[in-house]
């Protein structure tokens, strides 16, 4: 289990609790989150699930894969915190983080 | 045109002939007679990843199903977009190389110059002049009697919204569709006459948009042109002019024989589908959710290809280094197995966008978010206008086993009570 705070473009913060396992994408899903559209399902191949996680946290996931590399790169605003949220598992040890939602997916 | 008429007499049934190597699906007469649907269902049951020995263009693989399409779209660095995007050969006396068909590093640094104009910002910069389009041509047609669609409308619009993309002169439109068709063009079509005709208006099409580079060049715009003029990765392309072509028609073709399918296709649906366009009547929010519906169900680009770079397996079967390797996108689309209810077009569909019309991996379509606006703005100018489009008669269709569209699709609207 682990808490996730979403935060909207706009500022608005949503919560939620996430099981072990799952995707930050899908726990957003399932919670009903919106700013993330995810059109190839969470296979790593439309970068429409990116997110900007929050500077003290980005070191603690696992590494950006190379496909999660290529894709990322597609994005003209990709930054230094950015991830695709299909890409990063729920685990104890994100429990707290805080990801930021882009202004757009595409 | 012999052809058409020898095609009616043809046998189209995919059951009447054996399953085996020369089971042959990339045929543009199948697509024009939208034949096609029986073809890839019996190949998905029966040979999801098939190989077919020979062909006008050569032996290929066809992959049907959604997933194994993900996965060929997925492992760029198996299957190469190197030297070529369709079925057909790309021609090895006059190259357009474009980023569409170049695999990374290249690829990368090339999109990511050119993407920026297709970006969420520069596109809410372009809604109103689209939009204010839109409104013109709508507001010039006939009510109450029969006109083609394809030509009025769909041809219209998306000429003049690439116009705007490119800052193209606007008088000069009709050319922007020209080397449109002439890119695509089908052996078996009649669009023109000879090769070198072809490349004839291909160089008047690099010569045009010479000069628009020219007088653009060191004067920043949010323009195409001007951003591929200006671009720290591009600003020299014009001195590659097979490149500067190569880019040039992708964006022309990306962004028209699609959007115009689709434009058609929506129409197409609707009238196929009655129960469809009254739950849109009672709920025009739902074109949000229609529009990839619509570029699913009407698949405007049949399939991509790719070269297998290295010995491989794909669901059972054995591909080689240098094999063909053709992702039918029209197929997987199809596929029950991933979508449901694949053959029936639902506008509200609970991930509408999960199809595989702009493909996915690192050449997913630049230019997605573009065409989706674009769809959505016409229809909402529909909607607003008229009360029901009614397809007259069957619609003719494009002769070609990559671009799924409409040559003709004739008409009558009704005016909202
Ligand atoms: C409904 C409309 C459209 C459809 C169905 C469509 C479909 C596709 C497909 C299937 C691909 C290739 C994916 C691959 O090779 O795996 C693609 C790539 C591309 N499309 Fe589109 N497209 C559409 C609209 C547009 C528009 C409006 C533009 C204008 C900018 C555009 C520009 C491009 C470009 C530049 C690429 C190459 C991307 C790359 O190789 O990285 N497309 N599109
Ligand atoms: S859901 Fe498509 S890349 Fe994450």
């Amino acid at each position: 289990m682990a808490k996730i705070k979403f935060v909207q473009f706009d500022g608005t913060e949503e919560t939620v609790e996430a099981e072990n396992g799952t995707s930050l994408m899908n726990a957003a899903f399932d919670n009903g989150i919106s700013g993330i559209d995810a059109d190839c399902g969470g296979e790593c191949s439309c970068a429409t699930c990116h997110v900007l996680i929050d500077d003290a946290w980005v070191s603690k996931l696992a590494p950006i894969s190379e496909q999660e590399d290529s894709m990322l790169d597609l994005n003209p605003d990709r930054a230094s915190n950015s991830r695709l949220s299909c890409q990063i598992p729920v685990t104890e040890e994100i429990d707290g983080i805080v990801i930021q939602m882009p202004e757009f997916q595409y | 045109m012999s052809e058409a008429v020898d095609n009616e007499k043809r046998n189209f049934d995919p059951y009447a002939i054996p399953m085996d190597g020369k089971f042959n699906v990339a045929d543009g007469f199948l697509f024009e007679a939208d034949e096609q649907w029986k073809w890839f269902e019996r190949l998905r049951n029966e040979a999801p990843v098939h190989f077919c020995e020979e062909s006008e263009y050569g032996p290929y693989w066809s992959v049907t199903k959604f997933e194994d399409i993900m996965h060929v779209d997925k492992n760029h660095g198996i299957y190469s977009s190197e030297g070529g995007i369709t079925i057909v050969d790309q021609d090895e006396d006059f190259p357009l190389p474009m980023f569409i068909a170049m695999d990374p590093p290249t690829h990368d640094v090339q999109r990511k110059t050119v993407s920026p104009v297709v970006a969420p910002m520069n596109l809410a910069k372009m809604e109103g002049l689209i939009r204010e389009r839109v409104c013109t041509i709508l507001d010039g047609l006939p009510v109450g009697e029969e006109f083609d669609w394809v030509n009025r409308v769909s041809i219209e619009l998306t000429t003049q919204m690439l116009a705007t993309l490119f800052d193209f002169p606007f008088e000069d439109r009709a050319k922007l569709t020209r080397w449109s068709d002439l890119a695509t063009a089908d052996e078996n079509s009649d669009i023109v006459e000879t090769e070198e005709q072809r490349r004839e208006e291909l160089m008047e099409c690099l010569e045009y948009f010479g000069r628009l580079w020219q007088e653009r060049a060191g004067k920043p715009g949010d323009d195409l042109i001007s951003m591929l003029a200006n671009g720290e990765s591009t600003k020299d392309m014009l001195e590659r002019p097979a490149e500067y072509l190569g880019n040039l028609i992708l964006l022309i073709v990306g962004g028209n024989d699609t959007t115009r399918n689709s434009l058609t296709g929506g129409v197409l649906a609707l009238n196929q589908f009655p129960e469809e366009f009254d739950k849109l009547k009672a709920n025009h929010d739902l074109i949000n959710s229609m529009v990839p519906e619509i570029i699913r169900w009407q698949t405007p680009l049949a399939h991509m290809r790719r070269i297998a770079l290295e010995d491989t397996i794909l669901n059972g079967q054995t591909i080689k280094k240098g094999d063909k390797v053709v992702m039918w996108y029209v197929s997987g689309n199809r596929d029950e197995d991933a979508i449901e209810r694949p053959n029936d077009f639902i506008i509200d569909r609970d991930k509408p966008r999960h199809h595989l019309s702009f493909g996915f991996g690192i050449h997913r379509c630049m230019g997605n978010r573009l065409g989706e606006m674009q769809l959505r703005i016409a229809w909402e100018e529909i909607l607003k206008r008229f009360d029901h489009i009614e397809v007259v008669s069957e619609p003719k269709r494009v002769i070609s086993a990559f671009v799924k569209g409409y040559t003709e699709m004739p008409v009558i609207l009704h005016a909202k009570k």
